[in-house]
């Protein structure tokens, strides 16, 4: 039996579709399970989220109070990070936290795959993102922006600050990203090698019984691995929250 | 020595990381604890730093894990 706990990781074509769908400049495009589960996550949430609030009524169903208390709790994380004008950036980081949620959740699922545990998918939505905020910040600012670079500081300081400061935003897109690809992996790696313990243990003739001390563990681990899902989107949701504000109010402090 | 004992050797030696890690995690909880115990009113309106805090802190520590991947895997 294949115990490898990086296995779960592989990118590979699904339902036997050895055929690429199309071809992008010679690389072959397939339909992958990484691909079917992204359709899935954005299919589900997009349906619940709309269907939810059809009924409309004043007193909530509980499909309606749940969508309207997700948009709530986006909507004062906003507010509270960036202030009365980050809420125009409403829809993308609504969009962002649920994309980013239920894909971490739909990960939970045993058999299934996890989308943000893909470097490649994680870079691509931190770029996303601090590529919004540098346009947004040279759009409302002009050329001005770039003093987001400079902090208030005396002249010498300021030969070794501005450096740092360029250094520490240009690394803003690889912590974004790695910072959600590596907890997502981590915790999925250390539930695979956990239950790959249970499996060694279960398959011992008289240690048998005691393979339910791992089997423990990982319901421990995977209530772990459910916070840490929440809280790795409510923590990639917040700091876009705050680099928009770095971008819309340069220095200023309200 | 061989290229993959080196390897292992260097993934394990990347989880040093971890110290700071560890030190960082328990030093974010415990100034909110001292300061939620001292001011317990005011302890709901810091859970946002707390949190935040919390996962800038757990990041350092995983970036030792991404090194010790990279080690042994893309190298």
């Amino acid at each position: 039996m294949n115990l490898n706990p990086m296995e779960q990781f592989a990118v590979k074509p699904i339902l036997g579709l050895d055929k690429p769908l199309f071809e992008i400049a010679g690389h072959p495009i397939y339909f992958t399970n990484q691909a079917l589960l992204m359709v899935i996550v954005v299919a589900v949430s997009s349906l619940f989220l709309s269907l939810a609030v059809k009924p409309n009524r004043l007193v909530p169903t509980r499909g309606q109070s749940m969508a309207e208390m997700s948009y709530e709790f986006v909507s004062n994380m906003i507010h509270s990070a960036t202030g009365e004008d980050g809420l125009k950036f409403f829809p993308f980081v609504f969009t962002l936290f649920i994309f980013v949620l239920c894909c971490n959740f739909f990960g939970m699922v045993p058999g299934s795959f996890t989308v943000t545990s893909q470097i490649a998918v994680t870079f691509a939505l931190a770029a996303l993102v601090i590529l919004m905020v540098i346009v947004v910040g040279f759009m409302k600012h002009g050329i001005g922006f770039l003093k987001l670079f400079v902090p208030h500081a005396p002249w010498y300081l300021l030969i070794l600050l501005i450096p740092i400061e360029v250094i520490s935003f240009l690394t803003r897109p690889i912590s974004l990203s790695v910072r959600l690809f590596a907890n997502m992996l981590a915790g999925h790696t250390m539930l695979a090698v956990f239950g790959g313990f249970v499996v060694a243990l279960g398959s011992a003739g008289v240690w048998a019984p005691l393979a339910i001390a791992p089997m423990l563990l990982i319901v421990a681990i995977m209530l772990l691995e459910l916070l840490v899902a929440f809280l790795q989107a409510y923590v990639f949701a917040i700091l876009t929250c705050i680099y928009l504000n770095e971008a819309l109010h340069l220095h200023d402090h309200h | 020595m061989e290229v993959m004992a080196a390897k292992m050797i260097g993934a394990g030696l990347a989880c040093i990381a971890l110290v700071g890690a560890g030190i960082g995690i328990g030093n974010v909880f415990g100034s909110y604890l001292s300061g939620a115990l001292r001011n317990p009113g005011a302890a709901a309106t810091q859970t946002t730093n707390l949190l935040l805090g919390f996962a800038l802190c757990e990041a350092t520590g995983l970036f030792g894990l991404v090194i010790a991947l990279l080690i042994l895997f893309a190298f």
